[in-house]
């Protein structure tokens, strides 16, 4: 966290310099405060924003990807005249325990088309998903499970 | 370069709305109407706004449609569950090719326990 607004701090640095408010010119100020900061705590014993920020670039790109390879399938599933969709509520354990982690991971499935969040049991173990196209039950949670949930658990632990 | 981007996106963003609503008329039970509605209206509202971000390439108007992208990410997923939610808990039918049911399973396991105050539910 305090490298993180070190970073922000750097690239608002950057900007008055430069004198120019655009966001690619924030974006350029940001990751020039990015390498400044990954030169000089390469001592340090706390790394761990230095991994998250790629991973975290990358998550979301793999999550568009996702979205749109799935509004594809629907889209094309919704303007041709047969269905073939196979819906289902199943029940997937969750890994992720504190709030903010099953928050995030419960929008990105619900973000994703296909598939919803129903219900989230009580105790916190399991969510309830209707998925659109369910042809293997075991192989869709260990989608989900690799996919996004490990990922995001990286990125946030 | 700017013209076509905001020609190609906000192309993709009205299919997209286009699907969602074709996929109002032709889904079979409430549950797949609320998947498909949700989701893509979403993705065509957002492409849309990213293209006004394109076309008045203004950090006033860019910054405005960052948020409306934002708030819409973190809101709509929230509406569809508790919609889904509610519409569960009354009893809309289920189509009739659903495979599996386990929330069913579920809830009746939990009801002998004696879960009188379904208000008082989070």
């Amino acid at each position: 966290m305090k490298h993180f607004l070190m970073n922000l701090l750097l690239s608002f640095i950057w900007v008055a310099l430069t004198g120019s408010l655009y966001y690619s010119n924030f974006l350029f100020g940001y990751l020039m405060g990015f390498f400044i900061l990954w030169i000089m705590n390469r001592q340090e014993a706390d790394r761990r924003y230095f991994n998250r920020v790629p991973k975290t670039i990358g998550f979301i790109f793999y999550f568009l990807y996702e979205m749109i390879a799935a509004n594809v399938q629907v889209a094309y599933d919704v303007i041709t005249p047969k269905y073939f969709f196979k819906p289902g509520i199943i029940r997937y354990p969750l890994e992720a325990t504190t709030d903010i982690e099953i928050n995030l991971l419960s929008t990105m499935i619900s973000m994703t088309p296909g598939t919803l969040i129903l219900d989230i049991s009580e105790d916190k173990k399991s969510l309830f998903i209707h998925v659109m196209y369910l042809r293997d039950r075991d192989r869709f949670i260990q989608q989900i499970k690799k996919g996004f949930e490990h990922k995001l658990l990286e990125i946030l632990r | 370069m700017t013209d076509i981007l905001t020609a190609i996106f906000s192309t993709i963003g009205a299919l997209a709305i286009l699907f969602a609503s074709i996929g109002i008329l032709r889904m079979p039970d409430f549950y797949l109407r609320l998947s498909v509605t949700v989701k893509a209206s979403t993705l065509g509202v957002g492409l849309l706004l990213i293209c006004a971000a394109f076309t008045f390439s203004d950090v006033s108007v860019t910054t405005k449609a960052m948020a409306i992208i934002f708030f819409l990410i973190l809101t709509a997923p929230v509406a569809a569950h508790m919609i889904g939610k509610t519409a569960y808990h009354t009893g809309v039918a289920i189509w009739k090719g659903t495979i599996i049911d386990e929330l069913k399973d579920f809830y009746e396991k939990k009801a002998p326990d004696g879960d009188e105050n379904p208000e008082q539910q989070p």
